[in-house]
């Protein structure tokens, strides 16, 4: 298991030997215990959602559906218009450079997909993962709605949620290539 | 007291910049210690009541026990913690109490801790990694599985992103070292590579990010690009030679060295292969810097290069002149330290400190130098540069970068004032 190689190959300066065109595997340096899987085997973990809609699941809701979820579920600590409480970040409205700065979801998220993403795996914060699809499709549309991102007869599905625009779409810089 | 110090100037001292910064050399060789024995003569032999066999020379100890605790006499070394929060169940951060501490080590019990959703208490026998996305054969590993891969040690910091964010708020809070810069800890780090287990998936050529998600109440996740993932990324199984505890990741973390701490996803459960980052919640609401105009840097990925004096500091004071160690620490995540100055007034002339011990890549590093205090008023500053060539700017180089709002990311230089009776106090100077 420990080839000489292995040994001098140091995490510091490791060399990604034969990582080229394909991309593809090199002679594994490990014992290849991982058990393969498929996608579906591993879909009752995986909610990750992409910018471009991937993992997004079927399902669909309307801001009009949504307020009685963010009433019962939301509303408590992010406030009945999404104006926040004490400790807990407002929903809608603010301004990324008047006086105070104020960061939500509609002055400040790019992308409507990762609402949708972080509801799902962490709200509500007593009891995370406790929201159906449809209800977090529900909810997601009603907080765009409270900073006037969608109507409020919208459906929102895994094929409109991608496409709404978010008004701070373009107000990130990308320093992923500054390592 | 100043009377007897004054003795100490019978040796003579290096002085290298003002208010009494002595050279590092005296740390090398070039010793203080006959001044101080100087001293010790005069006021011991005269004063000091002869010394008598303490009670626990004269009975036996405690025996051995399974697991060690630190002295009961110093019970109140431990974490910066805050009360329980009522809206995030298990939410918040704790801070390493780096004004108690020496070395560059962490103790496990001591490592800071920043939740998003609480501490999960996770079965390792339960516990997945599943590797999928963009791979040619998705996998499942159990504990034990990586437990049975090769694995490597690297001595490593951690610091959150949002480290020091207290030093950019409008005034100086009255506070310690630990207070205000704790999010910050170095420990060894061992597990496996994650290059072994994305070479045994087989990465697919239009993979180009990998996104992680933990096994926490809020499943939190980050994206980092591939090419980091392979350069030196790794699976932490173990800190300082014990299973990793549970606040960093208990069985399993992602540890990303040199980057900002929230990318080292703790519980790691989840590895997806992506061609572009999820974007999540953590990587865009949070831990992205606003700019003045409202633009916003995001995957601001390598920690600033940075220092702060760990004594003196916040809250401390000294109960004598004479000859003080001024000591902290520096890091970068851009490389190792190559140098670091101190000041004593305020940044107007600086001195270089001495590296203790070696000076290692992505590593906290201890640095020291001899002070004169004569009981003037000073103000402690340090400047890291690593070797990269990237230098600690001013606090106030920093703020202008960024809009007020910003808290991620702060590496301004710290100034500690010394007050003419000897109490330090965090200041912006």
């Amino acid at each position: 298991m420990f080839t000489p190689d292995l040994r001098a190959w140091s995490m510091a300066g490791l060399t990604v030997l034969g990582l080229g065109v394909a991309g593809l595997s090199v002679a594994a340096d490990g014992p290849g215990l991982g058990m393969p899987v498929t996608a579906e085997q591993l879909a009752g973990i995986d909610l990750i959602v992409l910018p471009d809609g991937t993992g997004l699941p079927a399902g669909s809701g309307t801001a009009a559906q949504g307020k009685a979820v963010y009433d019962a579920q939301c509303a408590a600590c992010h406030g009945a218009q999404g104006e926040g409480t004490q400790g807990v970040p407002a929903l809608a409205g603010g301004t990324l450079t008047g006086t105070p700065v104020l960061m939500t979801v509609g002055s400040y998220w790019p992308h409507a997909t990762t609402l949708f993403d972080y509801v799902r795996r962490a709200m509500p914060s007593t009891a995370p993962k406790s929201l159906s699809d449809t209800e977090v499709y529900q909810v997601v549309a009603y907080v765009l709605h409270l900073s006037g991102i969608v109507a409020e007869d919208a459906v929102l599905d895994r094929a409109s949620l991608p496409l709404v625009q978010m008004p701070n779409r373009d107000g990130f810089i990308d320093r992923s290539q500054e390592q | 007291m100043s009377e007897n110090n004054k003795n100490t100037h019978a040796i003579p001292l290096e002085r290298v910049a003002g208010n009494g910064l002595l050279s590092r050399r005296h740390l090398l060789g070039l010793s203080l210690a006959g001044a101080g024995a100087m001293v010790a003569d005069s006021v011991l032999a005269a004063d000091a009541p002869a010394l008598t066999m303490p009670d626990w020379s004269r009975t036996p100890g405690r025996g051995p026990s399974e697991y060690g605790n630190p002295s009961s006499f110093a019970g109140h070394i431990k974490r910066l913690a805050p009360g329980p929060s009522a809206t995030l169940p298990g939410g918040g951060a704790s801070r390493t109490p780096l004004h108690l501490l020496q070395g560059i080590i962490t103790p496990n019990s001591l490592h800071f801790e920043r939740h998003h959703a609480g501490i999960p208490d996770i079965d390792p026998a339960r516990h997945r990694l599943a590797i999928g996305g963009l791979v040619r054969q998705p996998l499942v590993f159990s504990y034990e599985d990586l437990l049975a891969y090769p694995m490597e040690s690297r001595i490593l910091f951690l610091e959150c992103s949002g480290n020091s964010g207290g030093a950019a708020g409008p005034t100086a809070a009255d506070t310690s070292v630990g207070g205000l810069h704790g999010l910050l800890s170095c420990a060894e780090w061992t597990g496996v590579r994650l290059s072994t287990l994305l070479e045994e998936a087989g990465v697919l050529p239009e993979a180009t990010w990998v996104t992680s998600t933990g096994a926490d109440g809020a499943s939190m996740g980050r994206s980092i690009p591939l090419d980091k993932a392979l350069r030196d990324v790794f699976i932490a199984l173990y800190q300082n030679g014990e299973p990793i505890r549970p606040e960093q990741g208990y069985p399993m973390r992602l540890f990303v060295p040199g980057w900002e701490g929230n990318v080292s996803v703790k519980w790691l459960s989840l590895i997806k292969l992506a061609s572009m980052p999820a974007n999540f919640k953590d990587e865009t609401s949070r831990y992205t810097e606003l700019l003045p105009d409202g633009k916003a840097l995001q995957f601001t990925f390598p920690m600033g290069t940075k220092s702060v004096i760990t004594s003196p500091s916040g809250q401390m004071a000294l109960r004598r002149q004479g000859i003080h160690e001024i000591t902290g620490l520096a890091w970068s995540g851009r490389g190792a330290i190559r140098r670091v100055e101190v000041s004593a007034d305020g940044g107007r002339t600086w001195a270089d400190a001495l590296i203790d011990g070696e000076s290692r890549p992505l590593a906290l590093t201890r640095f020291r130098l001899p002070w004169l205090w004569e009981g003037a008023p000073a103000v402690l500053q340090s400047r890291a540069t690593d070797t990269a060539g990237n230098v600690q700017p001013t606090r106030d180089v920093f703020l202008n970068t960024y809009s007020p709002a910003n808290r991620y990311h702060f590496n301004g230089i710290q100034s500690w004032a010394v007050s003419a009776q000897g109490e330090v106090t965090n200041v912006y100077a």
